[in-house]
């Protein structure tokens, strides 16, 4: 490749019913580019579990990805109400996610660990009252 | 095993079947969604009794071979839709979760 390709979504809050849209789309953009399907499954996974996060726990926010030689860096950022305490929301089973998402299966606590999982590299920076950037890195 | 030959199978319909020529390989059963996501394997079959739209954008970015509604449910009227539109197939069973899983160990 040479050079960085970069992509930007806005993730709407609130709306689970286009929830994930801008995870299905890079995995689009990602197989376009002809990177391989193990490494676009890890950034599309990871990627979709950060997002929901946005869309119900902080009324949505902004995620872009850059491309470059050495990989895929995901960076999710909101002006939510930030995480208190980041390892505890770390652990497995944590959850803070209210009934009626529970109702439609989400809220098991997974998807952070998930997020560690399937990445190289994952920061989070959170200020509470002002908002949480997420950063990963799936390498090549 | 073919999707489409899962589809054919007594006890379970297809309700949305637009990619009939992929593989079933293994299964997860499994409703909370980022388990899911984090557990199922690219090419399993997902049993679930969850049938809301988010069941779309998970069975895409988690690669299943198709998702098996257990116990009759069916799915909300856009799931079809996006299912199609997403190239996910979904496969109602008017069966519990585990004896779909004990048919597909046969079949597959
Ligand atoms: N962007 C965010 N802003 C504010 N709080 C967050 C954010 N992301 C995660 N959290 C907090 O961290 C907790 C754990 O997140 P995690 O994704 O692991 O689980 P969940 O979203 O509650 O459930 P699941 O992802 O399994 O559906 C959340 O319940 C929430 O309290
Ligand atoms: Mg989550």
């Amino acid at each position: 490749m040479g050079e960085s390709l970069a992509f930007h979504y806005e993730v709407d809050g609130g709306d689970f019913t286009s929830a994930g849209q801008a995870s299905v789309k890079i995995k689009k953009n990602l197989r376009q580019l002809g990177v391989d399907a193990e490494t676009i499954r890890r950034v599309s996974i990871a990627m979709y579990e950060g997002e929901i996060n946005m869309v119900i726990h902080a009324n949505g926010g902004n995620a872009d990805v850059i491309v470059d030689d050495t990989g895929v860096t995901i960076i999710l950022a909101d002006k939510g109400p930030g995480i208190a305490d980041t390892e505890k929301a770390m652990e497995e089973g944590y959850s803070t996610a209210p009934d009626n998402v529970r109702s439609l299966g989400f809220g098991a606590g997974m998807g952070l660990p998930n997020m560690k999982r399937y990445t190289d590299d994952m920061k989070i920076e959170s200020v509470l009252g002002e908002g949480t950037t997420i950063t990963m890195k799936v390498n090549f | 095993m073919k999707v489409s030959e899962l589809a054919e199978t007594e006890g379970f319909r297809a309700i949305a079947l637009p990619e009939p020529g992929r593989e079933i390989e293994g299964c997860y059963i499994g409703d909370l969604l980022s388990w899911v996501m984090g557990r199922a394997r690219e090419g399993n079959a997902w049993v679930t009794i969850m049938s809301n739209i988010n069941i779309a954008a998970v069975a895409s970015l988690a690669d299943v071979s198709c998702v098996i509604l257990a116990e009759g449910v069916e799915p909300d009227a856009q799931v079809c839709e996006t299912a199609l539109a997403k190239g996910i197939n979904l496969i109602t069973a008017g069966l519990p979760a585990y004896e779909v899983a004990v048919k597909l160990s046969g079949m597959i």
